[in-house]
């Protein structure tokens, strides 16, 4: 029994598919988390993510079918995220809604009009070329992973440096964080605090809506309602687990990433797994991780309490 | 906040006018929807007219989906008195059936005593399910919102997995003909009896539900355990200051919010009815009760006698979307119609208080 366990890990480790998997895991996982931790900093806990992931990937799936062009496809999916994340943030950041009703709201409405218009529309789809980088995808075991991926695939070696630029190397990044830490203090600054909170929502539409394109042109191939399949708070859960950085973020994506890659690649191994309890493996390894993490980090100042100038 | 400007009637015909054009608004887009996509608005509202109310037995029926929905309604109101998120009701209502389903059988015992040692388990499931959010919120710093919805798939797996399990849930072979994953049948005198009026069954978790709608009501307005627990969610620090345990106080808010979705669950397994299946317990029983109960304690903002009618709102939209099938308009139109219904309905509160304080700030400047 343990010897024929360690076998089975020994085999999912040496298989060049738990890798590729992972990989696509967790960069779906960070197009999103990527968006979050941004809007996180700002002092917002947008649950709409998943919203947002669903809807940019039904948009893509849409804007591929008019057009027949996947770059059009991913330019669609960021305009899906960026009308939900327009709704999230207009309602609780300008009317002061709450900003959890207003996100889950958002959830089950883009799954029932993701829903509703898949099945009146059925929009068809097609996976992107894959480009294989030469050389550095002949790595053994991680080469074709990291390297030979479908091409939405790069889009994040550039959105990560990219995101952390904007956080921590531009005067609107320091007002972001700002804004997230100490709100009134930043006001009476003069930073517009809700304006900026705006904006980071909108960067998280934007990246979670890139991040449902590249599930739709990178991984699946189609869409269904099902795709995301409550993935996008994982990608919450990956904020938190990194402590609000963006490098501990990431490493929360390809932890939770490895999660999921190992329930497929067990099954794919040939190994008798209890199914029901190896489909919750991720949320449980997702629920571990941060019940060990989640106390030693500190949250930004006023995550998730909304601002209204003269209340506190 | 009520502002001395306005008077007190002006300020309600505001409220209305709101609410009027915000409903109003929901409606005419999904009619919207409906007829971009190539279908005709009226039928389906014919449709959903008659599959909720028209139709002979219908209203029976709605009352019986309503019931369930104001339980985790009232539960999930419970809990966001004391300022805690608890999104995890499919779960716990989940988790809850499966206790019930498991201890009803293994203590037995005569009928009406054993229905309520169901309900009871049934209770005490869901709250044990909301008890590890409120355990990893309190002792590990995990936000409950994401515990609390990570929770949902890992115990709808967990009551998966014990329906393959002979020893847990799974009903012997002779009970189950071919079909697996699939517990025993309730005996006949351990089901919530369902009396005939005009026709249509009703269902006695409806009474339950609209009782203990009141007695949450009046106890969150009118004790001192409701006293503390809205302080705790208005001003945590002041609620601290004054002697309120956050721990104790808001993780028995979240585990009795947890035990009403279990109480539903169970409910809805004594209680069975077309909707609800056939006293059994099957994979995916659950059939989104929880996120639509937790829809209806958004919608009536934290008022539990305000959530008795949104709850009978909802189920017959969700009775009425088994017609709309019959129109050739997609029935998930109706999940659509609910979430346009939803966000309208955040939309006056919202402006009221913008209004309230702008107003407030006219009056500051005037005076000066």
């Amino acid at each position: 029994m343990i010897s024929g366990f360690f076998e089975a890990i020994v085999d999912i480790a040496s298989s060049e598919s738990t890798y590729i998997n992972g990989a696509l895991f967790a960069a779906f996982l960070a197009f999103a988390a990527s968006g979050e931790w941004v809007a996180e900093r700002a002092g917002t806990l947008n649950i709409s993510v998943e919203g947002m992931l669903l809807g940019g990937a039904f948009t893509s799936a849409i804007g591929y079918d008019i057009t027949e062009s996947v770059l059009i496809g991913l330019f669609a999916g960021v305009l899906g995220g960026l009308i939900i994340a327009g709704v999230q943030a207009e309602m609780s950041h300008r009317l002061s809604a709450d900003q959890f009703v207003v996100g889950l709201t958002l959830n089950i409405l883009v799954f029932g009009l993701a829903g509703f218009l898949d099945n009146e529309l059925e929009p068809a789809t097609k996976l992107a070329g894959r480009w294989n980088i030469p050389l550095l995808s002949d790595i053994p075991l991680v080469g074709q992973a990291l390297f030979g991926q479908r091409w939405p695939f790069y889009v994040l070696y550039a959105l990560i440096p990219f995101t952390w630029w904007l956080v921590f190397r531009t005067r609107w990044g320091l007002e972001l964080r700002s804004v997230g830490e100490s709100p009134q203090s930043a006001d009476v600054s003069g930073i517009d605090v809700n304006k900026r909170r705006r904006q980071s929502i909108y960067y998280a539409g934007a990246t979670s809506g890139l991040g449902g394109a590249f599930l739709v042109f990178g991984q699946v191939g189609l869409f269904e309602d099902s795709i995301v399949g409550g993935r996008g708070f994982i990608a919450i859960a990956a904020v938190i687990f990194g402590g609000w950085t963006l490098r501990g973020t990431i490493a929360g994506c390809v932890i939770f990433a490895g999660a999921l890659s190992f329930r497929l690649s067990i099954q794919g191994l040939g190994y008798e797994v209890n199914s029901e309890l190896l489909q919750s493996l991720p949320f449980l390894v997702t629920l571990f991780g941060m019940a060990l993490f989640a106390h030693r980090v500190r949250a930004p100042g006023a995550l998730a309490q909304p601002f209204v100038r003269g209340l506190k | 906040m009520t502002s001395a400007v306005v008077s007190p009637r002006a300020r309600s015909g505001e409220w209305f006018m709101l609410y009027a054009v915000s409903i109003l608004a929901a409606l005419v887009l999904s009619a919207a929807l409906v007829e971009a996509t190539g279908g005709d608005w009226r039928p389906v509202v014919n449709a959903l007219l008659d599959g909720s109310l028209r139709r002979p037995g219908r209203w029976g029926e709605t009352l019986g989906t309503a019931a369930p929905m104001l339980l985790v309604a009232t539960g999930t109101i419970i809990s966001s008195k004391g300022g805690l998120i608890n999104i995890g009701q499919e779960g716990q209502l989940f988790v809850g059936a499966a206790f019930a389903t498991y201890f009803g059988f293994l203590l037995g015992g005569p009928g009406p005593l054993n229905v309520s040692l169901i309900l009871i388990f049934g209770a005490i499931g869901g709250a044990l399910w909301a008890g590890v959010a409120a355990g990893l919120k309190f002792w590990r710093n995990v936000p409950e919102v994401l515990s609390t919805l990570l929770l949902v798939t890992v115990g709808g797996q967990l009551v998966a997995y014990g329906l393959s399990q002979p020893w847990l849930l799974l009903a012997p072979l002779a009970d189950r003909g071919n079909r697996n994953q699939v517990s025993v049948q309730l005996a006949e005198d351990n089901r919530l009896p369902r009396p005939e009026i005009f026709g249509n069954e009703i269902p006695l978790a409806v009474l339950l539900g609209i009782v203990l709608a009141i007695v949450v009501s009046f106890a969150l307005s009118r004790t001192v355990w409701g006293f503390r627990l809205r302080m705790l969610g208005r001003n945590p620090r002041t609620a601290q200051r004054s002697g309120v345990a956050q721990t104790r106080y808001g993780a028995s808010a979240l585990m009795l919010s947890g035990a009403f979705a279990g109480l539903a669950g169970a409910a809805m397994l004594a209680g069975g009815g077309f909707a609800f299946g056939n006293y059994q317990l099957v994979p995916g029983f659950s059939t989104n009760i929880g996120w639509t109960g937790l829809l209806v304690a958004l919608v009536a903002r934290e008022k539990a006698l305000v959530a008795i009618p949104v709850a009978f709102v909802f189920a017959g939209l969700r009775t009425g979307s088994s017609f709309v099938g019959a129109t050739g308009v997609e029935g998930r139109i109706t999940d659509v119609i609910q979430g346009f219904l939803v966000l309208a309905l955040l939309v006056p509160p919202a402006v009221m208080f913008l209004r309230d304080r702008r107003r407030a700030r006219a009056a500051a400047t005037e005076r000066v």
